[in-house]
This record gives structure tokens, C-alpha cells and sequence, in this order.
């Protein structure tokens, strides 16, 4: 690529390990492709090594044997590149806060784990604090009103907050609606989401309530998971708010694939 | 109540859930005490700081929490006071009943306590023929319902106004009271009027303590009322009903945490009434009680020193936790079935009962960390939730269903060679079941998602197949260019 940053005096690229994370591997592989390509239009090189999970599914479980066995592969395929970057706050909460803590008492691997911490970052994070992209940076558009939550673990663990909405005002023709307490948990929440069912649905209810009151169009987030839940809701009440990744608005992917949860057939 | 079967808090959710008038309560949360508190910290510039000083200062005091006790109780029996060890809450009921009984009494006013409600106080009373009688507007609203309180700092905060004054016309009407009133005003003054007279009626008053002075010995209560004053100053006797970890150096200190206290609870700059007490009364005293008591509970908290726990004693009970907590919110206190709710409750409740009764409480939680955000002592509530899980699922104490679905996929998610070709099947499988909606109203192995949400279909293929079938056409592109 013609605008590649270099890694210091080398001149080496910058080489970015991209971990999708297990839902947008199997749901939504175009958050993948529009990651890739944000990553790169800000100058660095892009791979994207085998992976499967981040083990936060055992980890939140109280399984912190597999959590420490899925975390030492994920270290081991991760370590090697300049930056890892992950397209989810909670995903790259996990590596990025939790994993230290997983290994507290192995000094070997909770080093290694530290660097690996250190060097993790949730996509808009990244792209804002780290590649320090400006509106010149990208190459978007979107005519419409968007609306964007918070996903929990990026916001608290992370402190993903202006990132997301500096990079989308940058977006040509695209108005942000904020919603209130958008900083609430839209009741997603992990393996909760369906040991808790019906609390769950209850508390994407008053999610889903907050987002039509702002009259957008569009949802965005910058976690898979969330944005299953809350597009789940939004279709099951029959409302015709859109919900994407904020990767696909920034990579002005949108035209590539239809909105979460709605038909792949088109006419229908 | 406090030793729940395995789901009855989905049981008891699903009731709340669909409890019009707890629904109605619930949007208090939301739409006054969130945004309250959010007011009373933005117009206090040195609120972090304070805060930052409060951990400090609960971190010190369970650092040598032997030494202020002892300096509390020498302190206190100075100035006349009396000061009784209780290890489990059956040795503070009899503590309790004892001094209760050198006075014979009939009757008890009692100031709000969370410690007396874990100590099942009132019904331990009543069943030795002491009547005891809340003062606090809330606790006398739920003990008329004869309900748990489902909140620390409002007890009755799932109850509406109309069932209020449905519950006061029951209760009041055979005191003369045969007119129901709707005006919040005229509510409270017609408790305060009935209330009024039990207060001279009681033996003995009891009350909590927000905090304990080691410097002086003495107790402070917060309240909104003025209720606690009259409690502790009308009757012969004033007993305090306390726990270990309530204890500060000095008088200073307490300010420290008054000034976060009320403003992370409900947003005020200040309780309406912050009452010292110390000893008994004096000569020359214009009122009082001719005896103090402080009964001071351990009930588990020691042993909480010392390990991950202990972070969980800096705990000011502000209650924003569970105010800001979206499960809590959905499904309000009395589902959790025990005396202490939301996240301070879901981790403070297996130290207090033991963890086989209580370990779907940290389980019921999405661990968004909304609550140690909020926090004004900064415990890590998510994390401890999860220790709690962890520590029942080295137990053995997690459904075999769910050990087993964890054990698979992470016999997979290990082994990427094995995971990358199942996982491209199972996608397919179901971006065919969803590929005409985009989504699924039903999948058998996912109720708990669909019986309230669609669940959006796979796009097919998965990223990894994708992108290296990308980077393959690159490679051949590079080579035949």
C-alpha cells in the first residue's frame, strides 16, 4: 500500500493483527472487511491469523481454566504483531484489562499478557487514538440520522466514548441523534442474554424505547453482540430503525450488505 | 426467604416483570434518582476527590479495624454507653431481647436499620411479644404490607402512591382515619400524626448507624425525617444496631462520607437530619435516653478481612448501585429474596449466607459495570460478582447442562483447525433458516433469545473463509500481473 505508515526507523509497515471476534467471524464478516479496510486506509498492514474466541464466555462464567487455556492462544497468535485490534470493546476488554488479571499468580504469562494489554485496542480507539485519523482520513458517507450506544465494557474498560463520534462526524451527511442514558446496558450482557432471558428482553425493551424516541434511522455500536440484541428487539417490535456496525458507516460499506437482521433477498 | 431453590429468582422476575404497579415504581430510578445524583456530583468539583478520600480512609480502618473497634468501645463506655460483641445475628436478637426485658418492654419505635432487617428483628420481636413499630415513612409503609423492604435506602420504593393510600385507609381507618387521601403531603402527615404517639408509648428505641466514631464513641444516623431523632430520645432506653465495618477515626472523617453519601443515594447535598448521639443522658441534659446500647454484628464480615472481599466493607450504602443496575431496574428488590439487594447485594449476600443458597445472585447480572462506575467508595462489584462464579463453579456448584455446554465449546474454541470447518457448517446452516427475513422468530436450541427477540441471521460465510479466499485472489493476481 502506497501510504503505509512505518514502525519506527526500520521502515517496516506497521502490522496490525486483526482478532474479528468470534461473532462477527460467524454473523456479520463484512464488520471484518470494513475493520481491514479502515485499518489500512490509516497506513498499516492487516493480518488476520487462525482465531476463534476471546474466552470471555468461560471467564464470565466462573471457567477460569478454559479462560486461561483460550487466553495463552490467543497471546501466543496475537504477540508477534505491532498492534492487535478488535472490532468490539468487549472483545478487547477482555485482552486488554482482563487478561493480566487471568494470570495474576504466573509471572511468565501475566508479563506476556501485560504486553499483549498493552498494545490492544477496540477499532474507533484505535483509529482515533493511536493512527490518529481525522475527517481527510476517511471516505465515507451516509444521508441520514444515526443514533449511537455505548457498549458497556468498551465505555467503562476502555473509556471508548468521543472516539466513535469524532470519527462519524467526519461521515458526509450523517446527523447524530443522541439517546438518553445511552451509556445504559442494552441488557446484552454475554451468555446472559439467554440464561436471563426474559430480564434481557426487558432491559433491551427500554433500550429500544430510547433509540425510536430520537427519530433516527440508523443505530449504530461498536459491539456485535449489542447490536444483535438491540436489532433483534427492533425487529421483533416492528420497527423499521436500521442497525449496523459503526465500521460499515466508516468504511462506507453500507451498500455491501443489508442491515442486521434484515433480508439478504432484495425485494423482500 | 433467604435460601432460594435453583430459578427462583427467574420465578420471582418473571413476577415483577409483569407487575404493572412495581413497573410504574421502577421509573423512579430512571427518571429521578439517576439524574439526581448525576446533578448533586457535576456541582460538587472536589466530589472525586472526596470519594477518592473515602476509599482511603474505609481501606485504612479495615486495615486495623481491631484498633478503632477498641478505641469505639472504650470511647463509648466512657461517656456511659454500652457496647455488646455479637458474632452471628441469633446473639444480637438476644442481646436485643435481653435489654429489652430489664425495662419490660411492650413496645419498640425503631429508626431505619439494615442491620436489624438482616438480623430479622421484627419478627424475633414479635414473636416474644415485643411490638415493634417503623418510623422511618417507607419501613412503616412495608411493615403495614408486611413486606421486605426491596431497596437499602427506600424500602418502599416499589410501592406506587395509590397503593399507598389504599394501604394507609385499610390500616388508619380503624384508628378514625375512614378518608383516603391521594395528596403525598396530606399522606405522610397522617402517619406522622399516628406515628407520633407510639413514640411515647415505646420502652425502647432502636435505630441503625451510618457511621461510628472511634474518637468519641459515639453513633450518627442519617435521615430525611427527623423519625430517628424522636426514636432514639423519647424512650427509656436507645439500642444501636450496627455492624463492624461501620466504624471511622473521627467525627472529620464522618464528614467525609456525609458529604458523598446523600449525594450518590438521592442526589441531595445533605440528609435533612444528620443526629449524633452520645452515651447516656447527662445531668443537665434536656433529653435522651438513660441508657445506650451499640450492638455490633459481626455475622460474617471478619472473615471477609484480609481477602478479595474485604473491598466489599468500604460499602457506605448509598444504593446507587442498584439504582443505576439495568437488572435491578427491571426486576426490583424483592426478586432477589434476600435482605440486600442489587450488585452490593448479589456480592454481599453469599458472604453473609453462603454461597449454595444465594449463587444465582451473581449470576443475574449482565456485569456492566455501570454500578462500581457509580460507586463513591469504588468497589469492584463486576469483578467480585465474578469471583463469587468462580468460586461455585471450582465448587461444583453450576448445572451440569452448563459445565457441559462450556466444556464443548471450549474443546473447540482450542482448536482452531477444528473450529474453522464446524463453524462454516453451522453458519450456513442457519443463514439458510434466516436468509429470506434477515432474521429468526424461532430456533429451538435459543428460547431464551427468541421468545422476545429476532435473532439476525449469519450473512453465510464466515470472515475468516472469506478473507482467505480474498487473499488467495490477490496472490493469483499478483502472480499472473
Amino acid at each position: 500500500m502506497a501510504n503505509e505508515t512505518s514502525n519506527g526507523s526500520s521502515g517496516a509497515p506497521t502490522n496490525v493483527g486483526l482478532f474479528a471476534t468470534c461473532l462477527v467471524d460467524l454473523f456479520r464478516p463484512t464488520v471484518g472487511f470494513a475493520a481491514a479496510h479502515l485499518i489500512e486506509g490509516a497506513g498499516c498492514r492487516v493480518h488476520v491469523p487462525e482465531q476463534t474466541c476471546c474466552g470471555q464466555p468461560a471467564y464470565n462464567s466462573g471457567d477460569r481454566r478454559h479462560a486461561q487455556q483460550i487466553a495463552r492462544q490467543v497471546i501466543e497468535t496475537f504477540e508477534g504483531y505491532d498492534y492487535v485490534v478488535l472490532p468490539s470493546g468487549s472483545c478487547g476488554g477482555m485482552i486488554a484489562v482482563h487478561y493480566p488479571d487471568l494470570f495474576a499468580d504466573d509471572p511468565e504469562w501475566n508479563r506476556r499478557a501485560r504486553a499483549l494489554s498493552a498494545k490492544t485496542f477496540e477499532l474507533t480507539a484505535f483509529l482515533a487514538d493511536v493512527m490518529k485519523l481525522d475527517a481527510a482520513g476517511l471516505d465515507a458517507e451516509y444521508d441520514g440520522t444515526a443514533t449511537y450506544h455505548d457498549a458497556c465494557a468498551g465505555l467503562r474498560e476502555l473509556g471508548v466514548k468521543e472516539q466513535p463520534r469524532e470519527l462519524l462526524a467526519a461521515v458526509e451527511d450523517l446527523e447524530l441523534a443522541e439517546m438518553a442514558d445511552t451509556d445504559a446496558c442494552c441488557g446484552f450482557g454475554g451468555t446472559f442474554c439467554v440464561k436471563y432471558g426474559e430480564i434481557s428482553t426487558d432491559i433491551v425493551a427500554r433500550k429500544t424505547a430510547n433509540v425510536v424516541k430520537t427519530g433516527a434511522d440508523l443505530l449504530l455500536a461498536g459491539d456485535l453482540g449489542c447490536l444483535m440484541n438491540i436489532a433483534g428487539r427492533l425487529k421483533r417490535e416492528g420497527s423499521s430503525v436500521q442497525v449496523r456496525h459503526v465500521a460499515e458507516v466508516l468504511a462506507g460499506m453500507t451498500e455491501e450488505t443489508p442491515p442486521i437482521g434484515e433480508s439478504f433477498e432484495d425485494g423482500s | 426467604m433467604e435460601f432460594m431453590k435453583p430459578g427462583a429468582f427467574k420465578e420471582n422476575a418473571n413476577v415483577a416483570m409483569a407487575d404493572e404497579n412495581l413497573r410504574s415504581a421502577m421509573t423512579m430510578l430512571n427518571g429521578g434518582m439517576i439524574p439526581n445524583r448525576q446533578g448533586a456530583v457535576d456541582r460538587l468539583p472536589e466530589f472525586e476527590k472526596l470519594s477518592q478520600r473515602g476509599r482511603e480512609l474505609k481501606d485504612h480502618v479495615l486495615a486495623h479495624l481491631d484498633f478503632y473497634l477498641e478505641k469505639f468501645e472504650r470511647h463509648c463506655k466512657a461517656s456511659g454507653g454500652h457496647v455488646h460483641w455479637c458474632s452471628t445475628p441469633e446473639d444480637a436478637r438476644q442481646a436485643v431481647l435481653k435489654i429489652c426485658r430489664s425495662v419490660n418492654a411492650k413496645s419498640v419505635t425503631k429508626g431505619k436499620s439494615m442491620i436489624a432487617e438482616e438480623i430479622h428483628l421484627n419478627a424475633f420481636l414479635e414473636q416474644h411479644d415485643i411490638k415493634p413499630v417503623e418510623t422511618d415513612l417507607g419501613e412503616y409503609i412495608i411493615q403495614l404490607a408486611e413486606e421486605p423492604p426491596s431497596h437499602i435506602i427506600g424500602p418502599a420504593i416499589h410501592k406506587t402512591k395509590d397503593q399507598v393510600s389504599d394501604l394507609f385507609l385499610k390500616h388508619h381507618a380503624k384508628l378514625g382515619r375512614t378518608e383516603r387521601q391521594t395528596e403525598p403531603q396530606k399522606m405522610v402527615n397522617e402517619a406522622r400524626e399516628i406515628l407520633r404517639r407510639k413514640y411515647f408509648e415505646a420502652e425502647v428505641g432502636i435505630t441503625g448507624a451510618n457511621y461510628l466514631i472511634a474518637e468519641t464513641g459515639s453513633s450518627i444516623i442519617v435521615t430525611n425525617e427527623g423519625n430517628g431523632d424522636l426514636t432514639q430520645t423519647l424512650p427509656k432506653i436507645h439500642i444501636v444496631v450496627t455492624s463492624l465495618e461501620k466504624v471511622v477515626p473521627t467525627l472529620e472523617d464522618a464528614t467525609t462520607f456525609l458529604r458523598i453519601l446523600a449525594r450518590s443515594a438521592t442526589g441531595q447535598e445533605f440528609s435533612a437530619y444528620t443526629t449524633i448521639s452520645t452515651g447516656a443522658r447527662r445531668e443537665g441534659d434536656a433529653d435522651g435516653p438513660e441508657e445506650y446500647h451499640v450492638i455490633l454484628l459481626d455475622n460474617g464480615r471478619s472473615a471477609m478481612l484480609g481477602g478479595e472481599l474485604q473491598d466489599m466493607l468500604r460499602c457506605i450504602r448509598c444504593g446507587a448501585c442498584m439504582n443505576h443496575c439495568p437488572v435491578y431496574q427491571s426486576v426490583g428488590g424483592h426478586t432477589y429474596g434476600t435482605v440486600y439487594v442489587g450488585p452490593m447485594g448479589a456480592v454481599l449476600s453469599p458472604a453473609l449466607l453462603g454461597v449454595s443458597g444465594t449463587r444465582h445472585l451473581p449470576c443475574a447480572s449482565t456485569l456492566c459495570g455501570r454500578c462500581e462506575q457509580v460507586c463513591p467508595v469504588s468497589i469492584p462489584l463486576p469483578r467480585l460478582l465474578r469471583q463469587w462464579r468462580e468460586r461455585s463453579f471450582e465448587a461444583g456448584d453450576v448445572p451440569v447442562a452448563e459445565r457441559w455446554g462450556l466444556s464443548i465449546w471450549a474443546f473447540f474454541a482450542k482448536r482452531p483447525w477444528l473450529y474453522g470447518p464446524c463453524a462454516r457448517l453451522a453458519m450456513r446452516g442457519l443463514a439458510y433458516l434466516g436468509r429470506k427475513q434477515g432474521r429468526m422468530r424461532k430456533l429451538w436450541f435459543a428460547g431464551g433469545w427468541t421468545r422476545g427477540r429476532d435473532l439476525p441471521a449469519p450473512e453465510g460465510q464466515t470472515f475468516q473463509e472469506r478473507w482467505a479466499r480474498e487473499k488467495r485472489k490477490e496472490q493469483r493476481k499478483k502472480v499472473s500481473g
